[in-house]
């Protein structure tokens, strides 16, 4: 069976390469002790004969049930997979920008309010408001102060925690008059007709004032949320999606889920899991690939690797 | 053992009853005790999942470590007292403590 992964991090690995890749892993059979990174780098290694495909920096985002069964599945990037059996081994979802608590946000997402900054050329001669004083805020606020027409960081306390080089560099870009740094403030509130046109905010003496502004990008990291996964009719329990451990499907036919986004009486969030959870699934899934053919169950050891 | 209360989302307020022997975490605590917090990381204080902000006990608890101001100040808000849950003990210090979840994914 060939398999193609796609992945909406621009890596492969998953919580491992994203959050610890140097964090030591122990309870792994055969490694005492692995780094995360260094074990995706070798599994990367043990599947190469298999030659599997990828579509990296992709969510799916639609999937489409064909009349023999099989599914087309579309990406955020629009590419196309037709296939017969899908897997989801998409951890705790996906990663997505942590929004700010502020009424009627949704409302100027897209029109004055970005969660991050694909294309810098967007906000030439633009006036932006960041706020955040994590690594992200820094350097965009470093960056963008030569493109927009203004750039005010906002953050809420008086020191950030994100690099010192960065943090110095902000610190004189603000003496220079530059960019307006404003500490000690919050979000409080957005206007606009339409389109975003001011930023109200709140200083330490609760006092509010306004901002005119083009854009506001509210950078607070990221955080896992299940996405459009949510919508492909699976039962969902906290998160999860239900499973039967039989063959680690879900109720809907040909579409399996493995690893930390399934749920079962007794689950355990281990890699250890994900691997037997794999094996179990795909001889089940083998049915849908080759529907005439009569899988066996054979040894490693006693055939060597079948690869292509 | 040793007893605190949780407050939910909701203002309910719970009291837990938990081993102090066990090397467990604040986090694990609340998530056998069936809180929707997330833990993404699993207790490495590197998502902010476990967001809670102590209400009483701050004296005894103490205040965010580096390692937990990292994650905290990324967050959209969060409170003088707040704290990861991963990186709190099941200890006398969180005797009579009053803990409130707190975070969007939490």
């Amino acid at each position: 069976m060939r398999c193609h992964l796609i992945d909406a991090l621009p890596q492969v690995g998953g919580q491992l390469s994203e959050i610890y890749p140097q964090k030591p892993i122990y309870d792994i059979p055969g490694y005492p002790e692995v780094k995360a990174q260094e074990l995706v780098d070798n599994l990367m290694e043990q599947i190469k004969p298999f030659k599997p495909t990828f579509s990296l920096g992709e969510r799916v985002d639609h999937l489409s049930k064909q009349d023999d069964g099989s599914y087309i599945l579309t990406t955020s990037d629009k590419t196309k997979v037709h296939t017969k059996v899908i897997i989801i081994a998409g951890g705790l979802g996906c990663f997505e920008p942590r929004k700010p608590v502020l009424e009627n946000l949704e409302q100027f997402e897209g029109k004055g309010v970005a969660y991050m900054v694909k294309n810098p050329e967007q906000f030439r001669d633009k006036k932006i408001i960041l706020a955040g004083g994590g690594d992200s805020a820094l350097d965009w606020a470093i960056y963008l102060s030569d493109i927009a027409e203004r750039v005010t960081l906002v953050h809420r306390n008086e020191t950030f925690r994100g690099a010192p080089d960065s943090a110095s560099k902000v610190f004189n870009l603000a003496n220079e008059g530059k960019i307006d740094l404003i500490l000690s403030a919050n979000l409080k509130k957005l206007s606009g007709n339409g389109h975003l046109d001011s930023v109200f905010l709140e200083d330490k003496s609760k006092s509010q004032f306004k901002i005119d502004t083009d854009y506001l990008i509210p950078l607070f990291g990221l955080s896992p949320k299940l996405g459009p996964i949510a919508d492909w009719g699976l039962t969902i329990d906290r998160n999860a999606i239900e499973v039967d451990t039989t063959d680690y499907s879900t109720g809907v036919e040909r579409i399996y889920a493995i690893g930390d986004i399934n749920t079962y009486p007794g689950k355990l969030k281990l890699i250890l899991c994900g691997f037997h959870e794999a094996a179990i699934m795909m001889h089940s899934a083998f049915k849908y690939v080759y529907p005439d053919q009569k899988l066996s169950f054979k040894y490693t050891t006693v055939n060597g690797v079948n690869s292509f | 053992m040793v007893t605190f209360t949780v407050e939910d989302h909701d203002g309910n307020r719970q009291s837990i009853e938990a081993p102090g022997d066990m090397g467990l975490s604040l986090m694990e605590v609340l998530k056998a005790s069936e809180y929707p917090v997330l833990a993404t990381c699993g207790g490495m204080a590197l998502c902010a999942t476990c967001h809670i902000e102590v209400l009483e006990g701050k004296q005894e608890l103490g205040y965010a470590t580096d390692v937990e101001l990292d994650q905290l100040e990324a967050l959209p808000e969060y409170y003088p007292t707040s704290r990861l849950a991963c990186q709190i003990r099941i200890s006398d210090e969180l005797e009579g403590a009053v803990v409130k979840l707190r975070g969007e994914d939490n």
